[in-house]
């Protein structure tokens, strides 16, 4: 009797799920929010890379999915947009000259990446295409639209390839964990000469590959007190800085002789 | 111990700064040059962007230079005049170099263009100094004294006009080979931040004829004006100073210079020009090998819109 009257009560409880949905017409949407735990970062004299903790949520999750891991989350920082020039060198008289060259314009300085798994497991290359999501994919627009394509190409190919190589385009895969149903961490990493400027921390929503939702922050990352002074200091009142660079150069060669010297 | 300078914008290792500093030092020290021919390379070689390494090397003569001056200032072997004169064609080449450099910086050919004259500078004051010196030293070895300076004999330099008497280094030459020479200087230490002294130490010996011990002080002399002012123009038109990596270099490199002068001094005039020779066709044919092999990688960036 016991044991019917619960199987009863499964019953009508797996009836009141599949219900809900029907009766509200439409499902909540999930969506995704994204919060910094500060919103500038100071790089000092000792600065030689870190990773930034981004902590994250999902809204209306759908339990089932999360329960089957089928929500994906890829987290990008990315640096402020600067023109870019792109040479090839090549061989003139045994001499290794930069010949052509493609200009690209509001290249991201850096593009940092992490994703809960690997990108080509998360959705379809033509999605990230699309979304112009992921240094593979990201979209590179040159200045002058009347080269050949396959000019383009070339140098869009060279630019990521450069970009990877100095560290300033990294892939984290696995960098994003749910820690628990709507909670996720991302970690993605700040290379040694990542530019100063805002930079935009993105997240992206994905349901069994399907695009859903993005949702932004932004990040100011500059060079702490000493450092921006002297920055701000070439730049604002050059002439003066050369003038101290000067008298500097000079102290120094005359409190050297003093010290050292040897004759 | 890393260190982010300010200007390259990059992390540094503090030791390793300090011991280039020291090491360039030691040798400008020793040879009466400024060190710039080789801290530019150097700071190439070690990923700085040849812009601030070419800048921030004219700011780091100034020191090295500075310093050897004031020894020679004491000595008395400084011709104040002839380094006056030097420095007057100096200020204009400087001029015009700096224009030149913005403006192949611009083109993306700045790079190589500082490649193309370093070897082409350096092979060829390194290779006419080491002909010279060996001779010198098989000329002493084999009983004879050195010669280097014969009076009566004169070059087509010395029938130039406007003639100017240079006491201190008793000498009665045209100020048009004079203004040439401190002009080509100047443009080579904008372009290539270097301070000049290991082309104007030889033109001095063998074009103008300076006695040996005038040319070492009257060459730093100079060399402190023009560089410092390429630092100054640099600063104010491409900002590509970095005074705190100038700074590490000038520490190192004041107190190797004591050091290498000392050293110098226990050395022959031949031995020490042959030595000097040898190192500077060493940097030079580093550099060539880069322009000759194949690079690992033929595509770089740069920034757009740069100057």
């Amino acid at each position: 009797m016991a044991a019917l009257r619960a199987f009863a009560a499964a019953v009508s409880l797996s009836m009141l799920f599949a219900l809900t949905p029907a009766m509200s017409q439409t499902p909540p949407v999930e969506s995704i929010q994204i919060g910094l735990s500060t919103d500038a970062i100071s790089i000092t004299a000792g600065f030689s890379g870190a990773d930034l903790t981004i902590f994250g949520s999902l809204e209306n999750p759908d339990p089932l999915i999360a329960r089957q891991g089928r929500y994906d989350v890829i987290v990008v920082l990315e640096g402020p947009p600067r023109p870019v020039v792109v040479r090839r060198k090549d061989r003139v008289l045994g001499v290794w000259i930069n010949l052509e060259s493609e200009t690209f314009e509001n290249v991201p300085v850096s593009y940092s990446v992490a994703t809960t798994r690997p990108l080509q497991d998360i959705a379809e290359p033509s999605k990230y295409k699309q979304l112009s999501l992921g240094a593979k994919n990201l979209y590179m627009k040159p200045a002058d639209e009347t080269d050949s394509p396959a000019t383009i190409e070339e140098f869009t190919a060279a630019l990521r390839d450069r970009k990877a190589a100095t560290g300033l385009y990294s892939e984290n895969v696995g960098g994003v964990q749910f820690l628990s149903q709507n909670l996720f961490r991302a970690t993605v990493r700040l290379a040694p000469n990542v530019p100063v400027g805002t930079h935009k921390a993105r997240a992206f929503l994905f349901k069994s590959g399907m695009f859903v939702k993005e949702s932004s922050a932004q990040l100011e990352i500059r060079k702490s007190g000493f450092e921006q002074s002297i920055f701000r200091v070439a730049h604002d009142y050059s002439f003066l800085y050369g003038v101290f660079a000067v008298s500097l150069a000079m102290l120094t060669g005359w409190l050297g002789r003093l010290i050292f010297r040897k004759d | 111990m890393g260190i982010y300078l300010p200007i390259a914008e990059i992390s540094v290792n503090v030791f390793v700064l300090l011991a280039m500093g020291a090491a360039v030092g030691f040798l400008s020290g020793m040879f009466g040059v400024g060190g710039g021919f080789l801290i530019t390379p150097l700071l190439i070689f070690y990923n700085i962007p040849p812009a601030i390494a070419v800048a921030t090397g004219a700011n780091q003569v100034i020191a090295s230079s500075f310093s050897g001056a004031l020894s020679h200032f004491k000595r008395g072997t400084l011709d104040f005049k002839l380094g006056g004169v030097l420095l007057a064609g100096g200020i204009v080449g400087s001029t015009a170099g700096i224009f030149v450099f913005a403006l192949l910086r611009r083109l993306g050919q700045l790079d190589l263009f500082i490649s193309l004259l370093y070897v082409a500078l350096l092979g060829t004051v390194g290779g006419l100094m080491l002909v010279e010196s060996v001779n010198a030293l098989r000329a002493s070895r084999s009983g004879a004294a050195p010669v280097l300076k014969k009076s009566g004999q004169h070059n087509w330099i010395h029938r130039l006009p406007f003639k100017m008497r240079f006491r201190a280094s008793k000498l009665f030459v045209s100020v048009i080979p004079v203004l040439g020479l401190g002009a080509a200087i100047g443009f080579l230490s904008s372009i290539m931040g270097v301070g000049g002294g290991f082309i104007m130490v030889p033109a001095l010996i063998y074009l103008l004829k300076v006695p040996t011990n005038v040319v070492i002080g009257t060459s730093l002399f100079q060399i402190i004006f023009t560089s410092a002012y390429t630092t100054l123009v640099h600063a104010t038109t491409n900002q590509t100073v970095d005074v705190m990596l100038a700074f590490l270099l000038m520490a190192g490199g004041v107190a190797g210079a004591q050091y290498g002068a000392k050293a110098g001094q226990r050395l022959r005039g031949e031995q020490l020009r042959a030595l000097l020779a040898m190192l500077v066709l060493a940097v030079a044919i580093r550099l060539a090998a880069d322009l000759f092999v194949t690079p690992p990688n033929l595509y770089s960036l740069s920034a757009a819109g740069l100057n």
